[in-house]
């Protein structure tokens, strides 16, 4: 059979958000796939590099919509870090708190979307309803639903009143209620285990190779969270599991978050019961030390890593974000070879991707006046070269 | 352990609950007393410092000298003249403001009042730009 090569996206009803995915079909069969990045690139690595360091809190809030809290939290952990600041442990806990209710609105948004690729709208129609009580919570808490913009350099803002954390508690329950009756809903629903069963299949060998992260990885049986691989805020602390899957499919990546959103009430209920008294905030000079740091994260989508150099004034020299659907997305070609072109919205949400976080690797140059984007073997060209002038080979990885 | 149509029960039981969803506009939308809505200005608390100019991630709040400035108060016999004291204005593009109150929040003087006032779309670009005096 001849092989044709169909682009699906950077429009198309399928995509969220757009982004361009070459397809090599045999008939229905998908022979080979390439993603292409670019769509959605607003900047905002450069506009950093114009604000001060209170006014990129909010630009980089705004790197994505739903990780708000998670790329806050970030960028702040190296600003804090370069600054040798000591964060007031309540403050912690409270990002902490926030960090964990911003994984249930995502992994909640995630199911109603995988409920919604699947043709399970009632299932998308549930989520979402109940979705709205963890966002009541952000709201109450913080005073927005999306962008919490409770982080501040050296603390946070706003701070948690009884009254608050009654609420919270409350809501928390009866989500806890549904959530047990969604995971018995995806195990004995049959039309779920039909649609996702074998869909998307990622072996542990591939996720490594492939550089997997979040519940893509852990879904293929990689036991794999920043969270507990190397605690941040105030996670050493608290009592949880890692939930991993192994049918490395998108069933698992669907039991992973379903399980996950359990550990998250634990903890949610578990940082609301023993907040630690104090301090929100502490100050923070507005010039930041010359120096450079890195620091990760673990997003509802994987793992989160920033990177920032400071050079003593009040404005930051580089910042770079790496966002979670980067890593994921070559695992997403991965998955969609020898799979059917009906299957390919179900593994392209699969990994809850998201695009605004990811589009940033396009190349200006301003002599020339051209634009080049720059593909894998190119970068990977580029950046062994680069390492060879510091006296490391990476020829051979 | 499969059982099919396993939503079916509940779908039934949902035919009688009310709905989810709230009528805005007709019914007022929940706000919460945290949330941050529009900010408005009491011109005479401000000393014109221009903190607020500076941390505004968004350059959605700018603070000019008023056009009309107060007359200085009237000599006290004896004592050295006291200047004026001077009167700012602020302009805010709601279409640039995030709403984030940064601006609120690092005000030395609490001119700047964050509001529960969200409905603030326009068609008239005029009516974005709120000139406080
Ligand atoms: S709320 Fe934020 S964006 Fe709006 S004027 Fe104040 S600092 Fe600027
Ligand atoms: S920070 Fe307050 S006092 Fe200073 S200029 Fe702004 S509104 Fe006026």
């Amino acid at each position: 059979m001849s092989k044709i090569t169909i682009p699906l996206g950077p429009q198309h009803p399928a995509l969220k958000e757009p982004e361009n995915f070459m397809l090599v079909l045999e008939g229905e069969q998908i022979t080979g796939a390439t993603v292409n990045l670019g769509y959605n690139h607003r900047g905002m690595e450069k506009a950093a590099e114009n604000r001060t360091y209170i006014q990129n809190l909010y630009l980089i809030e705004r790197v994505c919509g739903i990780c708000s809290h998670s790329h806050t939290t970030t960028y702040i952990t190296n600003v804090e870090e370069l600054a040798k600041c000591e964060t007031p442990k309540r403050a912690l806990a409270i990002r902490t708190l926030f960090a964990e209710l911003e994984r249930v609105h995502s992994h909640l948004l995630w199911l109603g979307v995988a409920g919604y690729e699947m043709g399970f709208e009632t299932l998308f129609m549930y989520t979402w309803r109940d979705r709205e009580q963890v966002l009541d919570c952000l709201e109450m808490l913080s005073g927005n639903r999306v962008h919490y913009s409770i982080n501040t350099i050296g603390g946070v803002r706003r701070d948690i009143s009884a009254e608050q954390k009654a609420g919270v508690i409350k809501r928390i329950d009866y989500l806890i209620e549904r959530t047990n009756y969604y995971i018995k809903l995806a195990l004995e629903e049959p039309t779920v285990a039909a649609r996702t069963a074998n869909v998307g299949k990622l072996p542990p060998e591939v996720a490594i190779e492939r550089g997997a992260v979040g519940p893509t990885a852990r879904a293929s049986g990689i036991a794999r969270d920043v969270r507990k691989d190397e605690p941040y805020l105030i996670y050493n602390e608290l009592d949880f599991k890692l939930i991993t899957h192994n049918t490395n499919d998108v069933f698992g990546r669907l039991v992973v978050r379903a399980l996950e959103l359990v550990e998250s009430y634990k903890m949610i209920k578990e940082v609301l019961n023993n907040l630690p008294e104090g301090p929100i905030a502490v100050k923070v000079p507005m010039r930041i030390a010359p120096g450079e740091c890195v620091n990760h994260y673990e997003a509802p989508r994987g793992e989160d890593i920033h990177y920032l150099k400071a050079n003593g004034t009040d404005k930051p020299e580089r910042l770079k974000v790496r966002a979670p659907t980067l890593a994921n997305l070559q695992s997403v070609a991965y998955m969609m070879e020898g799979g059917w072109l009906a299957d390919v919205p179900l593994v392209i949400a699969a990994i809850d991707p998201c695009m605004s976080c990811t589009d940033r690797a396009v190349v200006w140059d301003p002599k020339k006046g051209r634009k080049q984007v720059y593909g894998w073997e190119e970068l990977r060209k580029l950046s062994i070269e680069q390492y060879k002038r510091r006296g490391v080979d990476f020829t051979r990885l | 352990m499969k059982k099919p149509a396993r939503v079916f029960s509940e779908v039934i039981k949902h035919l009688f609950k009310k709905p989810a969803t709230c009528g805005y506009p007709f019914e007022k939308a929940h706000i919460y007393p945290n949330f941050r809505g529009r900010i408005a200005f009491e011109s005479d608390k401000c000393i014109g410092c221009q903190m607020c100019v500076r941390v505004c991630p968004a350059k959605a709040i700018e603070i000019p000298l008023s056009a009309e400035q107060p007359a200085a108060p009237a000599p006290v016999e004896g004592q050295p003249p006291v200047a004026a004291k001077k009167k700012f204005d602020c302009i805010m593009k709601l279409d640039h403001c995030v709403y984030c109150a940064q601006c609120v929040e690092v005000c030395p003087k609490k001119a700047l009042i964050m509001t529960q006032d969200f409905e603030l779309a326009s068609v008239d670009k005029k009516q974005l730009r709120r000139h406080y005096k």
